[in-house]
């Protein structure tokens, strides 16, 4: 009985192969792109992870130079033998042939053994890295894009890309330095040393970063990714619960039979939700090869969007690990049965001998319309409170949600009060007619509907976000990168010689120097920077005081980020502790755009007073803009300046907004998924309501309408009804972009952005709205166009 | 002692490799001297490194009391150890160091150790006027103009949870072991140059988690440096060092071998420093009961025997877990002896697994 039962309830898919495929793919696509997006962050994040963790950077405070110079090799071993457990570091950035590295040396005798690297630990050649000309050791990607440097490398898995990791001497002599940046301090230091603010005054320590800069800056980032998953997920599941809905009610004639024979309710329930298992089990291992394939594809641009914007090195290919593909099964399995679950519920309440008639379903569904405006309108009102009172980007990201949803859910209310409101224009019976039925199609396609709408709205929404975004950037970019050539020197001396050179050749030759100091516990770039009309005409200063450049250049002043401004809660007039002895007011703050972390500018001179030791190595050049190259030229032929270290305005634009665009990659492509399915979904809904459609339309073909003219009206409402959905994505989309720009910006970037329209973008995607609900109801139209005249007869047949 | 020179091959094996130089071990010198028999030791000159020999070191153990009458143990221990023979120079050097320091207490251990390259004066050894040290830890002297720079030091240490200061007089002669220093390890040949100076006086400070105490008691110091020490078979040793009651001392060694029968080697040290040498298996040394440390078994228990001295006495770990957690971990820890002669002393046993 069971097992008949069984056989029964599963042959309605093999009359409905094109049904079971939909479904199939539906579910698989929500799962592949959700599994991909969590593929692309699993990824990242190990890698973020191994980074943080090099030499115990998340552990181990440091000691640094207050001065913010590097510290002389005699001072770590005065102050071991003063009794402190400290290890010295310099880290130093080297071009080998095209690959630019980061060489890290280290002292294996006295790294704390939690920082103990790459297997040197556990028997590895320790003898071989202390040599003279030691191994080096890189990541095999790293030692893959070297190629032969005639380096002495051994590969390590251990260590970041892009990282050369070696003894002291052997970084000294590849760095061309004697000196450290910084020393690790051992956690267990001994009891009863002498204070280090007696013995060593000068250096101060930094804690530990536990998460890592990295992880930290690039959480926005994966924020954004998990929520553009979600959406494409949620939408991939309206497909589903449409499907499934669908196949629910069609079974109905089968269930009763089953019931009528004696099979008990609840042994239906099991068996509906045996199938569903098999169903989920097949859909979610499909969904995760197709997320592998996806991040396969994404991964490489995503890497490089991490490496433009954060520095992050991420490496370009997959790990197939088995977290995500749990996931990956976990979330087909709760989105087939959260799908199926209003379909089994309604199943196991169903009168035993209901009518087995779509018209039927269609009248309940219509009392559904009502409840569901209702929750719509109460989503949106919490998508309100939520953009009022909510803190942080999870409140941001419930706010996009409950706006999507609630927007969603008052579609189809929203679309009946339209075309009932149509109904009341029509003069003819015939326009009287496609009115109602218009009206009567809602409920059977509003699923599809929605997923259509979010993905509009979405697209409106990002779209608007990204293009406010750039064009804030381009001008931006005018204001900020002001001068013509950014000119770095390779040490003192050759800054010094360049600044020479330049003096004659150059209107202005403006220093710029930077160290990493800690405010409140994060970590803040100090800029030194002279006065001058190339600061005062140009700077973006979004807020300020009148007297702002005269402030600055007089030495009682500091410019923030908005960044900064945003996350440090300072305001105009607030005082910034910069050095244990040195406070700055706030004059101004300035946009910073595409910068992760917190940065002030304060007068040259100043800064040179609390931190002479910082290297004075690049320089911003002011030069007529036609001259700019020239003098490039010059820096390279006649001052023997390599090509890497000079920079001109021209290049450094089209390098950011290169890196812009890069980032918006991945956005992009999931939004066209997203809307894809959406497609995909309507065309699954069309399918399936048009064989239930003969019985509305026989009765209209029977008083003379053509089939010709009978398809025609079947596409002109489709197309109708996705012309109201734009019409109704469009505010929900802009409200979501000013969500995006004023809220979720704010917060997983520290910038607010202008909002600006675009309305020609709008029009774009109401081309292909049109045309993607075109393409999904061409096919059941032109079945209808070819319908044999004799099944329009069948249903007066069988009306009962 | 032939029982040091193993380990710090065992530390460099396990610490990676300082390791790869010593991969060969105990077959080949690899262009490093070699210990000559005859070869006459000089003083001060030979109290400073070696550096043209693999391994080196100052190895200086003390049964202490406590103004409370409580038996403490203390360890002090600086191993030179050279990566190649040429010297290189600065943070290229070819010399590197290690250090071990412990305090033992009855029903405590507390150790730690330190590492340092050689070239960068964070740590070494400079025979006059002579000193040792490594970070803050250091054994200096202090004695006076035309004494044995050994003869009066000060020694101290710090480790997470415990720190001494003690200083240290002698009141007799460096003794050489084996033949004028020459001291043999295996059947087949391999040896080292050995001396000791085993007659100090202690007064000194300990500060351990439970406060600071005055300390006094005896102590010794090893001074040992080979090339090739080690015969392939040789599995791992107990060494020990005697004070006994009536003034003379004892220094045994038994090195275990996978083959054949346990070598061993004493030298019996009257109270005014005259020397016998004893080779092979005149001591003999009877492990008795085994205490489970850090999941291994190793006897606490010894049974020593040496016919020509009427001795046959019964050593006993003071604390049975005295086991060095550091990166080549091995047992060493104070003793007493009881039975012909009474006395303490220090116990080392390495390779045990």
């Amino acid at each position: 009985m069971i097992a008949a039962g069984f056989a029964a309830l599963l042959s309605h898919w093999r009359y409905r192969p094109l049904q079971l495929a939909i479904l199939i793919c539906g579910l698989a696509l929500a799962t592949g792109l959700w599994t991909g997006v969590q593929a692309i962050n699993s990824e990242a994040r190990s890698s973020y992870s191994r980074a943080a963790s090099v030499l115990g950077q998340d552990t181990l405070q440091q000691l640094q130079s207050e001065s913010g110079g590097p510290i002389a090799a005699e001072r770590f071993v005065a102050l071991r033998r003063a009794g402190w457990l400290v290890s010295p570091v310099v880290e130093g950035t080297l071009r080998l042939g095209r690959t630019r590295v980061r060489v890290m040396g280290i002292d294996v005798f006295t790294l704390p053994r939690g920082a103990a690297p790459l297997g040197l630990s556990g028997g590895g050649d320790v003898a071989g890295f202390v040599a003279v000309d030691g191994l080096i050791l890189v990541h095999p990607e790293t030692a893959a894009a070297l190629g032969d440097s005639g380096l002495n490398l051994r590969t390590s898995l251990q260590v970041a890309p892009g990282t050369l990791m070696a003894d002291i001497p052997t970084a000294w002599s590849l760095l061309k330095r004697h000196d450290f940046d910084y020393m690790l301090l051992a956690p267990d230091q001994p009891a009863g040393l002498a204070p280090l603010s007696e013995i060593a005054p000068d250096l101060r320590r930094v804690q530990p970063d536990p998460q890592g800069d990295i992880a930290r800056l690039t959480d926005s980032f994966h924020l954004n990714l998990t929520a553009f998953g979600f959406l494409s997920f949620a939408v991939g599941l309206f497909i589903v619960h449409a499907t499934i809905g669908l196949a629910f009610e069609q079974r109905r004639a089968v269930i009763r039979t089953l019931r009528a024979l004696g099979m008990p309710n609840r042994a239906i329930v099991q068996l509906l939700l045996a199938e569903t298992v098999l169903l989920a089990l097949i859909a979610g291992l499909l969904g995760v090869v197709l997320g592998y394939g996806i991040a396969a594809m994404l991964l490489p641009d995503v890497a490089a969007t991490l490496a433009g914007l954060y520095g992050a090195s991420v490496p370009g290919s997959l790990t197939l690990r088995p977290d995500w593909i749990l996931t990956g099964l976990a979330i087909a399995f709760a989105g087939a049965f959260l799908a199926v679950g209003q379909g089994l519920w309604r199943i196991a309440r169903l009168p035993l001998l209901a009518p087995a008639q779509p018209r039927a379903w269609a009248m309940a569904s219509r009392r559904n319309v009502g409840w569901t405006a209702l929750s719509g309108a109460v989503l949106l009102l919490a998508a309100l409170v939520l953009a009022w009172f909510g803190r942080g980007l999870a409140s941001g990201f419930l706010t996009l949600g409950a706006l999507l949803l609630g927007a969603g859910l008052l579609l189809p209310g929203f679309l009946t009060l339209v075309l009932g409101l149509g109904a009341r224009t029509s003069r003819s019976a015939m326009a009287e007619w496609v009115w109602a039925d218009m009206r009567q199609q809602v409920p059977g396609l509003s699923l599809a509907l929605i997923a259509l709408m979010i993905a509009l709205a979405a697209n409106v929404g990002v779209s608007t976000m990204v293009a406010s975004f750039r064009y804030t950037f381009t001008g931006w970019l005018d204001q900020r990168l002001a001068s013509e050539l950014y000119v770095s020197a390779g040490d003192e001396a050759e800054a010094e010689a360049l600044r020479a050179f330049l003096a004659e050749r150059a209107d202005a030759v403006l220093p710029i120097r930077t160290i990493e100091i800690e405010i409140g516990g994060t970590p803040v770039f100090l800029y030194g920077i002279a006065d001058h009309a190339t600061y005062r005409d140009h700077w973006p200063l979004l807020e300020s005081t009148g007297d702002v450049w005269d402030r600055v250049a007089a030495g009682n002043g500091a410019l923030i980020n908005e960044q900064l401004f945003r996350r440090g809660g300072f305001r105009l007039g607030n005082r910034v502790r910069i050095a244990p002895d040195w406070t700055e007011e706030v004059v101004g703050i300035y946009s910073d755009y595409g910068n992760p972390t917190g940065q002030m500018i304060v007068n040259h001179d100043r800064f040179m007073d609390y931190f002479p030791d910082v290297p004075k190595l690049r320089h911003a050049v002011r030069v007529p803009p036609e001259d700019a190259d020239m003098l490039a030229d010059a820096l390279v032929r006649e001052f023997g300046l390599s090509p890497g270290n000079i920079l001109n305005q021209a290049d450094l634009k089209r390098f950011s907004l290169r890196v812009f665009d890069r980032t918006f990659v991945v956005t992009g492509a999931l939004n066209t998924l997203t809307l894809g399915i959406a497609t995909f979904a309507i065309l699954a809904n069309l399918l399936t309501l048009s064989s239930m459609r003969l019985m509305q339309l026989a009765p209209v073909w029977a008083v003379g309408t053509t089939r010709a003219r009978l398809a025609q009206l079947e596409l002109l409402r489709t197309l109708g009804l996705a012309v109201l959905t734009w019409l109704l994505a469009l505010p929900v989309g802009l409200l979501l972009a000013w969500v995006l720009l004023a809220v979720v910006n704010v917060e997983a970037f520290g910038w607010r952005l202008p909002m600006h329209l675009f309305p020609v973008d709008w029009f774009r995607l109401l081309v292909l709205a049109v045309l993607a609900a075109g393409i999904a109801a061409a096919i059941p139209a032109w079945r209808l166009a070819r319908a044999q005249p004799a099944n329009f007869l069948k249903v007066f047949v069988h009306e009962r | 002692m032939n029982a040091k020179l193993l380990a710090l091959p065992l530390v460099l094996l396990t610490y990676g490799a300082l390791a790869q130089g010593f991969a060969g071990l105990g077959t080949d010198a690899e262009g490093f001297s070699v210990p000559e028999a005859g070869r006459e030791l000089s003083f001060p000159r030979d109290h400073g490194p070696h550096p043209d020999f693999r391994i080196e070191w100052w190895y200086l153990t003390a049964n202490l009391k406590g103004e409370n009458g409580a038996d403490y143990g203390l360890q002090w221990t600086l191993f030179r150890s050279a990566l190649r023979p040429e010297a290189g120079e600065g943070w290229s050097a070819s010399q590197t160091w290690m250090a071990h320091a412990a305090v033992t207490t009855d029903n405590s251990h507390f150790s730690t150790e330190r590492f340092a390259r050689g070239g960068i004066g964070q740590a070494g050894v400079r025979a006059e006027p002579f000193s040792a040290w490594i970070d803050d830890w250091r054994m200096t002297s202090r004695a006076a103009p035309g004494e044995d720079p050994l003869a009066a030091l000060e020694v101290f240490a710090r480790g997470p949870d415990f720190t001494y200061d003690i200083a240290l007089t002698a009141s007799g002669p460096l003794v050489l072991h084996g033949e004028n220093g020459f001291s043999v390890k295996s059947a087949s040949g391999q040896a080292s140059h050995y001396y000791s100076q085993p007659f100090y006086s202690v007064r000194g400070t300990i500060d351990l988690p439970t406060g600071r105490l005055q300390v006094s008691g005896q102590a010794w110091l090893d001074r040992e440096w080979s090339s090739q020490p080690l015969d392939p078979d040789q599995t791992g040793w107990d060494w020990l060092s005697l004070h006994f009651d009536d003034g003379a001392k004892l220094m045994g060694f038994r090195l275990r071998s996978r083959s054949a029968e346990a070598f061993t080697s004493a030298t019996w040290i009257g109270p005014n420093g005259k020397t016998t040498s004893y080779g092979d298996g005149a001591l003999k040394m009877t492990p008795g009961r085994l205490q489970k440390v850090a999941g291994r078994e190793v006897p606490v228990e010894w049974r020593l025997q040496l016919a020509e001295h009427d001795l046959d006495i019964t050593v006993e770990a003071i604390n049975p877990n005295s086991w060095m957690h550091t990166l080549v971990p091995y047992w060493e820890g104070p003793v007493t002896a009881q039975g012909s002669r009474n006395g303490r002393g220090y116990l080392e046993m390495t390779g045990y697994e």
